[in-house]
């Protein structure tokens, strides 16, 4: 998948990953896509969750040998 | 207008301050406003870590000796033994570049986050605003959390 940009979280943890995508996701303009890289298993149920809380869109995650891809697209407006 | 979050902490122990504000962090990086509300032995972690804790009354003198208090101090709530547990829980937290309480205190007031200090325990151990680190945004008593929880979403006493 094409990204905007890439984010990477691996070696955090809980709640760092989402923290800083919401910090990256600032930077980016509406309809940009984020990858963000990440080897904690949460970011699995995490990313779903805080997209659907925050109105942003997930797009997929790919997991490769324990090292999680996520893609966010970001929302048109700001939730 | 953003949803509201706020948490009572009332626990001073290093484990349990963690949870806090990783709920805390994770609120407001969900877009939540959060309010993290310190009383009692909670007070411990926005205690200043350096110099001396000013205070009146040698009973308080004394509590205030044996609970000084500062992020640097917090004990584990369980496995503390005497110090020995603390060192071996942060050097496995170290290890894994979990992040540390002073840590999570900026990273929390870098997300927006609001720290109140508990007028009411602040009078009872006798200690004055000086005491604490400048990130406490304000002081207040059971009022200003109620203010905040009964428009909060999530509520809660760690």
């Amino acid at each position: 998948m094409k990204a905007d940009a890439t984010l990477d979280c691996i070696g955090l943890y809980c709640p760092m990953p989402i923290y800083n995508t919401a910090k990256k996701l600032k930077e980016l303009k509406p309809g940009q896509v984020l990858e963000v890289l990440a080897d904690d298993e949460g970011i699995k149920a995490d990313m779903p969750a805080w997209c659907r809380s925050t109105g942003n869109e997930l797009l997929g995650i790919d997991e490769e040998k324990g090292q999680y891809k996520a893609y966010v697209r970001k929302a048109k407006k700001e939730v | 207008m953003p949803e509201k979050v706020t948490l009572v902490v009332f626990s001073g122990e290093m484990d349990k301050v963690l949870a806090a504000f990783n709920i805390a962090i994770g609120a407001a990086s969900m877009g939540m406003e959060v309010s993290m509300f310190f009383t009692f032995w909670g007070l411990n972690i926005i205690k200043k870590n350096e110099g001396s804790i000013k205070n009146r009354g040698m009973m308080r003198k004394m509590l205030n000796l044996m609970n000084r208090g500062g992020s640097h101090r917090l004990p584990l709530s369980r496995f503390h033994m005497f110090g020995l547990g603390k060192w071996m829980m942060s050097k496995l937290m170290r290890d894994a570049k979990f992040p540390t309480v002073d840590e999570l205190i900026a990273t929390a007031k870098e997300a927006g986050v609001k720290f109140i200090a508990c007028t009411n325990t602040m009078g009872v151990m006798g200690l004055s605003r000086d005491a604490f680190i400048p990130e406490v945004d304000g002081f207040g008593g059971v009022a200003t959390y109620l203010a905040e929880a009964k428009e909060g979403r999530v509520n809660l006493f760690v």
